[in-house]
């Protein structure tokens, strides 16, 4: 099993939560409408899985078979530590769901949300109360206890369904886009505070997003999804340096992706020749470099030369495009350091294991 | 318990009640309509039979002359109070909505105070002309029955739909030119014109259908409900009274339901 | 100028539609308080005729409200949970119960008398009984019901508060409970006051069903109309009408407090 380097970190905190395996499982609609191909998925205790995606990518439709919110097409099953839970309705699995409409019951105060997984269960009211107090702190949201749902900020009631969710001590934790709703800064900061506290509660954790910066900070593993069907599983830096395809290295991050022939190597380019770091010919080759990876040398002597097509300014560095060095321009992220005129000559040099061969598609 | 069968659970008394109290009586209905002499040609006498078909010609112009009056009162009315604001409109508003849970009874009594033997109407116009006008009895007193119970439902209506519109257009008019009796005749009658159908349908259904008001004032209005009832008690003609409701009972559902397929939705809820 | 005129004029009509609508409902307040309506009020202001309507007609008024609060228990248990079922099961089957549900409003209420009393009217016990009348309210009123209710489900997204209280635990019945009632309880009391309203003014209906000895309130007024000298009738129109108007107010508060929010 893939892991980061937080390895050693991970190990030593307390695991908690199920390992979670989701065999074969598909789901047709029953207008006959095929949300998701059937997928196999193995997640490790105290992982936090990232399914990413744009939209109608099957990845919701995947989270709900795992809840237990829809039921996969025969043949699939879903199984919590070994034990098969296919057949049993999401009231019966213990797992924690943060739902991206959050679903917090406005007839109850934050603390009744809270609380009510446990009451459920039965769990005393003393013991609740404690349990409950404890969440609020974890999740800062002291003095909220008895404010009304429709009292709180978006932010908070973020806070108060993962709290709800995490309550109940659930085998995994589910969250289906927890922060789509929230404004852009908010979401940030809450990326981290969620991404803390994940960690601290080092439970399994499945967490659904059509956002790469998202999946990048959170999960240990990243499964990209497109079209219902899965297009690559790996960690974050594999997804991003080692994209499987065209489709998977274009949604996350920026790409360059180059059509060309190889000749003994090389990249044939109209600016030049580039190394691809493998031997051998081929009619067609598809490449990809991602934009920050590329470096502005002395046009004299590089292998490889464009003239700058345009400057754009974007805060922390600027992206310089540049054209005629292959077929299409390409996107390069330089410092602001690096000084460049529009019009200008210059050179391009790329390490030949940043580049990336990707599988030329039909 | 799965979900699904607490669902189904769930519908299970509505089921019930539905249908020993309102399918069974309908098939009954329906059954006993054919039972009469003439058997299933029972259903064609209201067509047929030239006094039932007179009855049918008349009712289906009361309830005409209903809807087009109350649709053109109520638009005048409604669009005035939903643009204007000012002391005392929400008295006004009150007014013009109250009488909505009124039943037919209730509003045939209205009518016999204000143009009843001792009612305003004839009182005043005594005091003028010297002549008592009286006209609740008949199918005047009907018709202004009928405009009493439909004006609050289809002003309401017409408030509701004229808040909906959307005032950029009727501006976007005017910066074109419209002057008030375009933009009244190009946007907002037909930004209405939901509205109004929903509203017009329901008016013409109760009227067609409506019975308490009728069998306050009538002692011998010729309107179709009336006609069922004195089938039903008087001639004591079962096949008939079932055929005849059977008659009405399709042509209300089906001018409300044409009135849905124009408009969407929302449009049988409120009779 | 010509906009004054315009709102002047349009006043006035709004004015002399109120009229219409407002005038003969306090003519007939006057005259159930008045000595003697020919000579007018001069004639004095007396409670005898409500006191006489009291006395003649308590048991229908008490008749009405016992059929309308029965009708009220029905269309609650019955309707709330079936409005619930209509709601998550969603498609062409709800399509149709609610289609069937809501056609005794477009039906004559004559028609499903007549059906009630085609099929019912041998069972002499059930027949004489209050339960007859009431089972005609509730087929009437259970359309408003059922649709309050499933319009505030549908403006809450009662699913996903259904799946989370499922992600928590608790199972159908307890989330019912717990979670869709309460958050229902806008539609329901709305439904509610409507039922009620319904009930307490339902005559077409009611004046096919009623016997001698099941009397309603609105069976009653026709009888008074009928029969009674116009201070007596008016005196039970008033006693009508100051049952119906707080549920009227209260509707159109809710209605108000619904469209503010």
């Amino acid at each position: 099993m893939d892991r980061r380097e937080g390895e050693c970190e991970v190990t030593m905190m307390i695991r908690h939560g199920a390992a979670l395996k989701v065999e074969n499982c598909g789901k047709t609609f029953a207008d006959g409408t095929c949300a998701l191909a059937r997928a196999t998925l193995d997640i490790a205790q105290s992982e936090t899985l990232v399914l990413l995606g744009p939209s109608g990518c099957g990845k919701t439709t995947l989270l709900r078979i795992v809840a237990g919110l829809e039921m996969p097409d025969a043949g699939g099953r879903v199984l919590f530590d070994g034990k098969d839970l296919t057949r049993q309705p999401i009231e019966k699995r213990n797992v924690g769901m943060v739902f991206q409409s959050y679903a917090l019951f406005p007839n109850m105060t934050v603390a009744e949300n809270i609380g009510y997984g446990l009451r459920i269960r039965g769990v005393s009211r003393l013991e609740r109360a404690a349990r409950v107090a404890e969440l609020i702190t974890l999740t800062n949201l002291g003095g909220l206890e008895h404010r009304r749902i429709d009292q709180l900020s978006g932010g908070q009631r973020q806070r108060v369904a993962l709290a709800r969710a995490v309550a109940i001590r659930p085998s995994v934790l589910l969250l289906d886009e927890p922060l789509t709703a929230l404004d852009a800064a908010l979401r940030e900061r809450l990326r981290g505070e969620l991404n803390g506290l994940l960690r601290t509660l080092g439970i399994t954790a499945i967490y659904v997003t059509h956002d790469q910066a998202e999946a990048m900070e959170l999960g240990d593993r990243i499964v990209v999804m497109r079209k219902g069907a899965i297009a690559q599983v790996g960690t974050p830096r594999e997804i991003y340096f080692t994209p499987a395809d065209r489709f998977v290295a274009e949604f996350v991050g920026a790409a360059n992706i180059i059509e060309a022939p190889i000749e003994s190597g090389d990249l044939i380019l109209p600016g030049g020749r580039q190394p691809v770091g493998s031997t051998g010919s081929r009619a067609r080759a598809v490449a990809m470099v991602r934009p920050e990876t590329i470096r502005i040398v002395d046009a004299d002597k590089a292998s490889l030369t464009g003239i700058v097509d345009s400057i754009r300014f974007a805060g922390d560095r600027q992206r310089i495009i540049v054209r005629d060095a292959a077929a299409i321009p390409l996107a390069l992220d330089v410092p602001h350091t690096i000084h460049v005129r529009a019009g200008e000559r210059i050179g391009l040099s790329i390490a030949a294991d940043s580049i990336r061969l990707l599988p030329a598609e039909g | 318990m799965s979900h699904k069968s607490f669902v189904w659970i769930c519908l299970l008394p509505l089921a019930a009640v539905t249908a020993a109290f309102f399918l069974l009586p309908m098939a009954r209905l329906l059954v006993t309509g054919a039972e009469g002499p003439r058997g299933l040609a029972e259903y064609l006498a209201i067509l047929v039979e030239p006094r039932y078909r007179a009855t049918l010609v008349n009712t289906v112009l009361l309830a005409a002359a209903t809807t087009v009056a109350t649709l053109i009162i109520a638009t005048i009315a409604g669009l005035f109070l939903q643009r204007h604001r000012f002391p005392g409109r929400a008295v006004l508003v009150a007014i013009l909505t109250f009488p909505l849970a009124f039943p037919g009874v209730v509003i045939g009594f209205m009518i016999i105070l204000l143009a009843g033997r001792q009612g305003l109407i004839g009182d005043v116009s005594a005091r003028l002309t010297g002549d008592k006008l009286v006209f609740a009895y008949s199918i005047y007193g009907l018709f202004l029955g009928y405009l009493y119970f439909s004006i609050p439902r289809v002003i309401l209506t017409i408030m509701a739909a004229a808040q909906k519109l959307d005032p950029g257009l009727a501006e976007a008019a005017r910066s074109l030119g419209a002057g008030p009796f375009a933009v009244l005749r190009d946007v907002i009658l037909p930004g209405l014109a939901p509205a109004l159908v929903a509203s017009g349908a329901i008016a013409f259904a109760t009227a067609m259908g409506a019975f308490g008001t009728a069998f306050t004032l009538a002692t011998n209005i010729d309107v179709l409900p009336m006609l069922i009832y004195t089938e039903f008690t008087l001639a004591g003609n079962l096949a008939t009274s079932a055929a005849l409701s059977v008659g009405l009972g399709v042509m209300t559902w089906l001018i409300l339901a044409l009135a849905r397929s124009f408009t969407g939705n929302s449009v049988a809820a409120a009779g | 100028m010509r906009d004054r005129i315009i709102f002047a004029l349009q006043l006035l009509f709004t004015l002399i539609v109120a009229a219409f609508l407002a005038v003969p409902a306090a003519l007939s307040i006057a005259a159930g308080v008045t000595v003697n309506y020919f000579r007018g009020i001069q004639s004095g202001v007396t409670l005898q005729w409500v006191a006489q309507v009291l006395d003649l007609y308590a048991g229908t008024i008490m008749a009405s409200i016992a059929i309308a609060l029965g009708t009220l228990l029905v269309t609650l248990v019955v309707g709330v949970p079936a409005a619930y079922a209509l709601y998550v099961r969603g498609g062409r089957l709800a399509r149709l119960v609610e289609e069937i549900i809501t056609l005794p409003v477009a039906i004559p209420g004559l028609a499903l008398a007549l059906g009630l009393l085609l099929s019912y009217g041998g069972f002499g016990n059930f027949r004489r009984s209050w339960l007859f009348i009431l089972a005609g309210h509730v087929i009437f009123t259970m359309p408003f019901m059922v649709r309050s209710v499933m319009a505030i489900f549908a403006s809450i997204d009662v699913k996903s508060l259904d799946e989370g209280a499922a992600s928590l635990g608790a199972a159908p019945w307890r989330r019912f409970v717990d979670v869709i009632v309460p958050n229902a309880a806008p539609g329901i009391l709305a439904g509610s006051l409507m039922v009620v309203t319904l009930s307490l003014g339902e005559f077409n209906l009611t004046w096919m069903l009623h016997t001698p000895l099941t009397k309603t309130l609105p069976v009653g007024l026709a009888d008074s109309y009928a029969s009674m000298r116009l201070e007596v009738a008016s005196a039970y129109t008033l006693i009508f009408f100051v049952m119906i108007i707080p549920l009227l107010v209260a509707m159109q508060w809710i209605g108000e407090r619904g469209s503010a929010k």
